[in-house]
């Protein structure tokens, strides 16, 4: 049993170093993209190519006074960037990076992760409401709304995945699949592929889906009080969601850890780097959607398309 | 139908979301166009339609006079107010000439007064007003207003940005005569903009 406990400390200590690297990487992944997209260097003056940009970045961060506004309740307003930081370490667990690379091998892994996901809507509803500013209460309002719509696609999407393979443990799930592209279970789920990871846009609001965020309408939405590390954590886990849910998507549509040739994490992770791009791209694509049309994608054709998708599934199963 | 026609609108116009990412993807991978201004400097190539200040242009024989005829176009179509053109005056005729005009107006000849020369005996323009519309060139008869190309323009006193453009013209030839003696015809298109701010009146 210490073993065990051991085994899960080192494992998240190791999950911990491992979001902090990846969310520094991404900072500067992100602004270099943004940039070039743009036909600008991006980060460029702190160190080579602007290397120790998103450093520099987060000593400002820790740096930085920590402000809590009149009238704010103070446990709430505090209690929520710890409440979506935290959870998210979490969700890294049942993960299987490589063949022997996962933190805690669990039957109910895929669970833990949409069940613990969930929390960082309960975060973002404090957050906004703790702050006590009108931006902030928009702002979660929105994320709320927005993060329950968006949850049941994907849970639909992934269910699909589970109907097929009979398992919600990662790790059996990637077994299930070859390391070539056509061994892949996107192969023969594209449309569950595609609706998971629009609704995974949807969960980890990034854009087009950044409405509770929003800087043009609600100045910074639910983070609008938030200063320094507050909201730091808030960025942390936003980079941590996006990572959670690419290598989801790795580990169910993409063959995980298998890849063609040599089978080894660094598939897994270009598989979830590629993905990340994807998002980075496509948030330096396409304009921010409208309220009501975030909603109508999401009961209108990811929801139909989803249920579509799973009746579908579960009936080829059955024959 | 109608219902039919809109779902596969719908669905058609995902095509513009592939477009979208085809724009980006371009832009991502194009070189950028950006300069690291302290150890990079703007061409004048990549100048093309840029609005810097006015100037004045000079004439082809005489590059320190400008082609301006003080026809007050300028003053006229400016929206901010920011010109100021003071006309030359006829030149004064010494006591001789004066006597000699006289002795021929008596005679009953026609006489021939001095004109005003149809140059600008001042030529004032205030930068912290002007808001680059470009009415003034484009009324200007002579063709004798042009935008300069300084991109690097900066000044620690709001009185620096009243430029006196005679005297901007005259520095300007001289820059240029200096030039054209050292002979040093480098590539226009790698020389970067000269930084001068030609305020000085």
């Amino acid at each position: 049993m210490p073993v065990e406990l051991i085994k899960l400390l080192i494992a998240l200590v190791a999950i911990a170093a491992f979001v902090g690297l990846n969310g520094l990487v991404l900072v500067y992944l992100e602004r270099k993209v943004a940039g070039f997209v743009q036909r600008r260097p991006g980060p460029y003056e702190v160190g080579p190519q602007g290397l120790l940009q998103p450093l520099a970045d987060a000593v400002k961060l820790i740096g930085k006074q920590l402000f809590t506004p009149k009238g704010a309740d103070k446990l709430l307003f505090w209690m929520a960037p710890v409440l979506s930081f935290f959870p998210v370490l979490l969700l890294f667990l049942p993960i299987p990076f490589g063949p022997v690379a996962t933190g805690m091998e669990m039957n109910l892994g895929l669970l833990l992760i949409l069940a613990f996901a969930g929390l960082n809507v309960l975060a973002i509803c404090l957050a906004g409401w703790g702050s006590n500013n009108k931006w902030g209460i928009l702002g979660a309002a929105r994320g709320v709304a927005q993060s329950v719509a968006y949850e049941i696609p994907l849970l639909l999407s992934v269910l699909a995945i589970a109907f097929m393979t009979g398992s919600l443990n990662l790790t059996t799930i990637v077994e299930g699949q070859g390391g070539w592209p056509w061994q892949w279970n996107v192969f023969v789920q594209p449309l569950a592929f595609i609706i998971y990871f629009v609704s995974a846009l949807g969960e980890t609001n990034r854009a087009p889906f950044d409405l509770p965020e929003a800087e043009s309408e609600l100045t910074a939405g639910f983070h609008t009080e938030y200063s320094g590390m507050g909201f730091g954590m808030f960025f942390l886990a936003e980079y941590a969601n996006m990572i959670v849910v690419c290598s989801v998507a790795a580990a169910l549509f993409l063959g995980g850890w298998h890849g063609p040739f040599f089978d080894g994490a660094w598939w897994f992770l270009a598989k979830v780097y590629t993905l990340l791009l994807i998002m980075i791209w496509l948030r330096w694509t396409y304009p921010r959607v409208r309220f009501d049309q975030l909603l109508n994608i999401n009961w209108k054709w990811l929801m139909p398309l989803a249920l579509l998708n799973l009746f579908i599934t579960a009936f080829v199963m059955k024959l | 139908m109608s219902v039919f026609k809109k779902f596969w609108d719908d669905v058609s116009s995902l095509w513009s979301l592939i477009v979208g990412l085809k724009v980006t993807g371009k832009n991502f991978a194009d070189k950028n166009v950006t300069l690291h201004y302290p150890r990079e400097t703007v061409t004048s190539g990549q100048l093309e339609g840029f609005r810097g200040p006015l100037e004045l242009i000079g004439k082809p024989k005489d590059p320190a006079k400008p082609k301006c005829i003080a026809c007050m176009m300028c003053v006229t179509a400016c929206p901010s107010k920011c010109i100021t053109v003071v006309k030359a005056k006829a030149p004064k005729p010494t006591e001789a000439e004066l006597q000699a005009m006289k002795e021929a107006e008596e005679r009953g000849e026609k006489v021939k007064k001095p004109k005003a020369p149809k140059e600008p005996a001042k030529f004032l323009y205030d930068f912290s007003l002007c808001s680059l519309c470009g009415s003034c060139v484009e009324n200007c008869p002579a063709k004798a207003l042009r935008y300069s190309s300084n991109v690097y323009l900066t000044v620690t006193d709001r009185k620096e940005l009243k430029m006196d453009l005679l005297a901007r013209l005259g520095a300007q030839a001289e820059a240029a005569a200096v030039e054209t003696v050292v002979e040093n015809p480098k590539n226009v298109e790698a020389e970067p903009v000269e930084k001068e701010a030609g305020t000085e009146s």
